[in-house]
């Protein structure tokens, strides 16, 4: 894409992107107490990111969030979800008792279990999402 | 609720609308925009029915991601769809014919939204979930709950669903060798 072209384009999505990104992170965070989670917080995130590299250009996108990095986030996100459900194991419950994270108050380890799988599905989900999009576009502009 | 049902109406009067022109056009550009649309007005509709969560999902994925990857998609091809000669496809008629007769006979074994006697309503889970998964976990959406807690295994194998998904869209479409002119990492 040109550097001078759809300037408005260019101007509002550079004042929304870190509104996009930080709703992102709320609805990560916030879905203990609204609605929202790793899933969808993942989607506005890549959702994010594509707009990025849709109205800047995917060199630009990807010196944002650069491809290796999307390949070691994609595995990290499912590991975190396995890894939390074998901590579990480890302290003597059953995989995915969130409970035992915190044997003092299970309350405390049900947030901390469901903050981080649902981190893990955020990860993997967000860079899926950009990978998917980022291997799309690549092929379109450089054959 | 009378205002409900209007806007029940129009919402569903767009989506009708939208789907029988995304079957007409030819223009696939057109088509792959007006299927965001139709997300869209699906993600409303998902609102009124307080399926907010699930609202959420369809309107960045089927509205925003979808279409960019429908439109990336068409970029790589052919825009047009191919000119078929119409033909009066008999068989074709019938087949719908008989799915859409069935589909609407089982319609009416499903119950009335909203109606108390729904298994949704009387089933004994309902209860366990709704009233006592906040003292259980300590936490207010039961939504995140379920998905994250009490059906940990189901989400644990979505996640890897996706994971599985990816590797194989980046196995068919990522190139991760260079052609030669350039260099650099990828």
């Amino acid at each position: 894409m040109m550097e001078n072209d759809h300037l408005v384009l260019r101007v509002v999505s550079k004042i929304m992107m870190p509104f996009i990104l930080l709703f992102a992170l709320y609805v990560q965070f916030h879905g203990d107490y609204g609605p929202g989670g790793g899933f969808q917080a993942g989607a506005i995130f890549a959702a994010g990111m594509i707009l990025y590299g849709l109205v800047f250009g995917l060199h630009r996108a990807r010196k944002v969030l650069p491809w290796k990095a999307l390949m070691f986030l994609i595995p990290l996100g499912l590991l975190i979800y396995i890894g939390v459900g074998v901590v579990s194991l480890l302290l003597g419950g059953r995989f995915l008792d969130y409970d035992t994270l915190n044997p003092h108050h299970p309350h405390a380890g049900q947030h901390l279990g469901i903050l981080l799988v649902e981190a893990g599905v955020g990860i993997t989900v967000a860079a899926v999402l950009t990978a998917v999009f980022y291997a799309f576009a690549g092929r379109g502009v450089k054959q | 609720m009378s205002g409900f049902f209007y806007v029940d109406l129009v919402l569903f009067a767009i989506l009708t609308v939208t789907a029988i022109t995304i079957a007409q056009l030819r223009h696939l550009y057109a088509a792959a925009m007006l299927s965001g649309l139709f997300s869209l007005v699906c993600a409303s509709i998902f609102v009124l029915l307080d399926a907010v969560d699930v609202a959420f999902t369809e309107a960045a994925v089927g509205a925003g991601i979808t279409t960019v990857l429908f439109l990336s998609a068409l970029a790589l091809t052919n825009a047009r769809e191919r000119f078929t000669p119409r033909r009066l496809g008999l068989p074709a008629l019938i087949v719908v014919t008989i799915t859409g007769a069935t589909l609407i006979y089982a319609s009416q074994d499903l119950p009335v939204v909203g109606s108390l006697d729904s298994p949704v309503q009387t089933h004994p889970l309902k209860s366990v979930y709704l009233e006592e998964s906040v003292q259980e976990t300590g936490i207010p959406n039961v939504v995140t709950t379920v998905l994250a807690s009490y059906r940990g295994y189901d989400t644990m194998g979505e996640v890897a669903v996706i994971f599985t998904a990816g590797i194989g869209v980046l196995l068919l479409l990522a190139r991760t060798r260079k052609p030669r002119s350039e260099a650099g990492s990828s």
